[in-house]
């Protein structure tokens, strides 16, 4: 073994060793070692009351519809917590005050030893391995070798193809919503159908198809559960009105709204959140996600932000009653992009 | 046992005889028996660590993943991880009567109706936050001080997968609730994977077993979230732990502490005593957190329904980067032959964090081909003596910091009343332009402290004591550090650049000089070209020499400067000024 101290060529200064052990007040002190065994006992005896007094705070402190309280704070969760970190705080600080006060604090040194195995180690683990390899024979036995290559290989097919049932085919999912032809535009929250004159200028409308609170003859919904989830996730659209010389639609789109009110998908094209952000004197509506912004006069066009694509618009008229309707479905996928995605 | 021998008076002197068993002596016979582990248990029981609190942060990552087990273990007995839509009838009034899935009703339940449900919520969320920022803490460490290089690699490799595979934990724990906010994260989710190219759109029907949102995707994230993830980091936690035990822990270099040793305390008692204290310090702060600190108040978001978000809606904090760099992402995206490509995902969703992850992981290998080193290292190195290295991470921090600003944009501008739009664009520049000039000022920062420490070296340290000489002119007094100060400062490798290779070998080919290695050489120049390197042995004496004569020149006059009594050279026992 080399002895670490030895001057190191081209090293300006030689290595001083160790500095000696300085002894602490409790090394040399009774008094001061006393007190400091008092200190860990006494952080231990206070941890183990802590520990009780969380059994009490469990039984003492109601939850649930009458929670007792503490300075506006719940007082179970209060107490128990209190309790329990003080129970584990006073442990650890009584261990470590136990090692720096009073364990023998002398530094102890260790050598290193290289982290690569010996020479004849490695000549040996490599004459094993040659040895065992040869003794398999598949060097020279190329077809097998190559043939269980392709099984194991072979095996990466069942591992995906059972994966399979994770989920349907998307189909042609993405690019159809519950809306159609004569479909009510309602309100999203009662489901009550919207006439023109009940939606003011500068107003946003949160809405939804009426299919969403529809029933069937035994009183049960049509959509329900995860199936209106997903619906919702495509068919949530916003009402706006505007004053009709604001509006610049496109040439094709000039009888899409009704008297200056709008229809546009509610979710954004970017990765899906409703945006629901309204600016009425700019008719900006900015999504809460990715702040991706959208001019709802021109078409709901992109100003700014990530979102690569303006909002879909739903084509809007009236019904015989007076009632807000769909002309028809969207006429493109709405939400985010995806691969299949196109014109 | 021979009860006629007299009883040893020194039993470790007199090994030899037998003495009286001890209870702990019998108890390891009777283990040793059956597993075998003295020989093991030989060399670790006194097995040596470095003392620095810097060593101390990988630990706070290891308690916090403890008591994620723990606390999560006892959520698992009451979350009901299903998509079955129920009628909420617990005891939040404000929700009551509500549908919604039985994952959100179940964790209303824990924090409303089962006692010390919510403090272990609660604890739950901040140990995962503690949990992911040690590992970044930690990882910044080990990267500042070089501990990553040889043979330490594969255990970087270890922790920067176990960084990257907790913040996936991290994301599919906090998506359970199946509250508005993380079913938001969720859509987010659905929005990346659809930008996949060519199989997007089936990767999204397949993870949530249909159209977003479906009622499969919290159950597949349970398991994935208490079973397959949890197990590969404890996995890895072991094999990093394994390493650390093998390698031996590095040291700062110091008197004493050299490439060959490791100086500190023994694992039984000093370091089980800190470690496992430091074990229920972790454990009692994260307790305390939980009673004091409200996270996650789930029931104030309500169920999640996709027709619905709240403004300022954000994802756990280490999500912050790639939610910034997504928000500061022009909307670009390309359509051909009727296939989308959203560049604005792709890019900053799925190709930027594979290459910020995978700079880091192969950062170790990339600074060995610069450097060439291949040699083990076990002592630590300073910030300072490694400036591009330091540089490199601060520049990376710094675009962290923007992205991490940019994850914030809506909740900053309205604080600090600033115009959204202005505020994205200043990042969309500042992200590219703010890591090079962090790293030019690093850089140059870290060689001028090189510089500083050779001045200290060579002329000592500066007094504060400023002399008048008797022609007028003033200078301050230098002072020699003490012997173990420059040896400490003078522990660190000389850097050598590496040189293309000239002429031909002893067969008569030609060294490489191909363009990859005028790339290295060139890269390894501007790596150590401006690096101070320690002074030579003649240099430090020719420099000592000089100051001894200064100090034999002031000791001639007749009165030594004032302030002199202060230097820690002379005896200040009695000294007036020092009563006061």
């Amino acid at each position: 073994m080399v002895d670490p101290h030895l001057p190191v060529p081209g090293d300006p200064i030689d290595n001083p060793g160790l500095p000696h052990h300085e002894p602490r007040p409790t090394d040399v002190d009774p008094a001061a070692e006393k007190r400091a065994e008092r200190q860990v006992a006494a952080m231990f005896g206070l941890s183990a009351i802590c520990a009780l007094l969380f059994c009490v705070a469990y039984f003492a402190f109601d939850i649930g519809e009458e929670t007792d309280t503490f300075m506006g704070l719940g007082a179970s969760n209060l107490f128990l917590g209190l309790s329990l970190g003080f129970a584990l705080l006073l442990i650890g600080m009584g261990a470590i005050q136990w090692a720096r006060k009073l364990m023998r604090d002398h530094e102890i040194v260790e050598m290193r030893h290289p982290v690569a195995s010996s020479e004849p180690d490695r000549t040996e683990a490599l004459a094993a391995l040659t040895q065992g390899t040869a003794d398999s024979g598949i060097a020279r036995r190329p077809l097998i070798r190559n043939s269980l290559l392709g099984a194991v290989a072979m095996l990466g097919l069942p591992a995906v193809v059972a994966l399979r049932d994770l989920g349907p085919l998307p189909g042609d999912a993405l690019e159809r919503t519950v809306w159609r032809k004569g479909m009510r535009i309602v309100n999203d929250v009662a489901g009550t159908p919207i006439k023109p004159d009940q939606v003011e200028i500068g107003q946003l409308i949160n809405a939804e198809p009426a299919v969403f609170f529809a029933t069937d003859e035994e009183g049960e919904p049509v959509i329900e559960g995860h199936e209106l989830q997903a619906e919702k996730a495509k068919a949530a659209v916003i009402l706006v009105r505007m004053q009709p010389e604001d509006i610049n639609p496109f040439p094709a789109r000039e009888n899409w709204g009704v008297d200056g009110i709008l229809c546009y998908s509610k979710i954004c094209t970017h990765v899906g959140c409703p945006i629901s952000l309204y600016e009425q004197q700019t008719h900006h509506v900015l999504c809460p996600c990715h702040q991706s912004t959208f001019d709802l006069a021109n078409n709901a066009r992109v100003l700014f932000g990530p979102a690569a694509r303006p909002l879909p618009q739903l084509p809007i008229s009236v019904d015989d009653e007076g009632y807000l309707i769909a002309q028809s479905g969207f006429e493109e996928p709405v939400g985010p992009s995806f691969w299949e995605r196109g014109e | 046992m021979t009860p006629s021998f007299p009883k040893p008076r020194k039993s470790a002197r007199t090994a030899a005889k037998p003495a009286k068993k001890s209870k702990v002596g019998g108890a390891a016979e009777w283990a040793d028996e059956r597993l075998g582990l003295a020989t093991m248990a030989k060399k670790n029981i006194r097995k040596v660590f470095p003392d620095h609190w810097s060593f101390m942060l990988g630990e706070i990552a290891l308690w916090s993943f403890v008591v994620l087990l723990l606390t999560g273990v006892f959520l698992t007995f009451w979350f009901k991880p299903s998509m079955a839509e129920v009628t909420y009838m617990g005891s939040y009034d404000q929700l009551r009567g509500l549908h919604m899935s039985e994952a959100y009703a179940s964790t209303l339940d824990i924090s409303f109706d089962v006692r010390g449900g919510l403090l272990m919520r609660q604890m739950h969320h901040w140990s995962a936050m503690l949990f992911i920022a040690a590992m970044f803490v930690h990882l910044m460490r080990v990267f500042f001080t070089g501990a990553f290089r040889k043979p330490r690699e594969l255990n970087w490799v270890i922790g920067g997968t176990l960084l990257i595979l907790g913040m996936v934990e991290g994301f599919s724990g906090y998506s359970l609730p199946d509250d508005l906010l993380s079913g938001t994260g969720l859509r987010f989710a659905d929005g990346l994977v659809k930008a996949t190219p060519v199989v997007g759109t089936y990767m999204s029907f397949f993870l949530f077993g249909g159209e977003f949102p479906g009622d499969d995707i919290v159950p597949r994230l349970f398991t994935v979230h208490v079973l397959l993830l949890p197990g590969l980091l404890l996995a890895l936690i072991g094999a990093h732990m394994l390493l650390l035990v093998y390698h031996k822990h590095t040291q700062w270099p110091g008197p004493g502490r050299t490439e060959k040793n490791v100086v500190g305390f023994p694992m039984l008692p000093v370091y089980a005593a800190k470690a496992g204290g430091f074990f229920f310090i972790v454990f009692g702060v994260t307790a305390l957190m939980g009673a004091l600190l409200t996270i996650n108040p789930i029931w104030q978001y309500g169920p999640y329904d996709p027709s619905k978000v709240t403004a300022g809606s954000q994802p756990d904090w280490y999500m912050g980067v790639a939610e910034g760099l997504v928000r500061i992402m022009p909307g670009w995206e390309t359509e051909l032959w009727g296939y989308t490509l959203s560049w604005n995902l792709f890019i900053p969703g799925q190709l930027m964090p594979g290459v910020i992850f995978g700079l880091v992981l192969m950062y170790p290998f990339i600074e060995a081909w610069i450097t060439g080193d291949k040699r083990d290292h076990h002592l630590l190195q300073r910030p300072r003596n490694a400036p591009n290295r330091t540089a490199f991470l601060v520049a990376v921090m710094t675009f962290y910091a923007f992205g991490w600003i940019a994850g914030g944009n809506d909740v900053l501008a309205v604080i600090f009343n600033m115009s959204l739009n202005q505020l994205i664009i200043f990042l969309r520049i500042a992200i590219f332009v703010g890591p090079v000039i962090a790293f030019i000022i690093t850089r140059r920062w870290c060689i001028s402290l090189q510089r500083q420490d050779e001045e200290t070296l060579l002329h000592g340290y500066e007094t504060g004591i400023i002399m008048r000489s008797p022609d007028g002119s003033y200078s301050e007094r230098h002072l020699p550090i003490s012997a173990d100060t420059a040896y400490t400062l003078t522990a660190r490798d000389r850097d050598e650049v590496y040189e293309l290779p000239a002429g031909t070998d002893g067969n008569g080919v030609a060294a490489p000089r191909g363009p990859i290695h005028k790339v290295r050489s060139k890269l390894s120049r501007f790596w150590f070209g401006s690096n101070v390197q320690k002074p030579t042995r003649e240099e430090l004496e020719a420099a000592q020499h000089h100051a001894d004569h200064e100090l034999a020149l002031h000791a001639a006059e007749a009165h030594p400067a004032d302030g002199h009594q202060y230097d820690g050279r002379n005896d200040i026992a009695g000294d007036e000024l020092r009563k006061h």
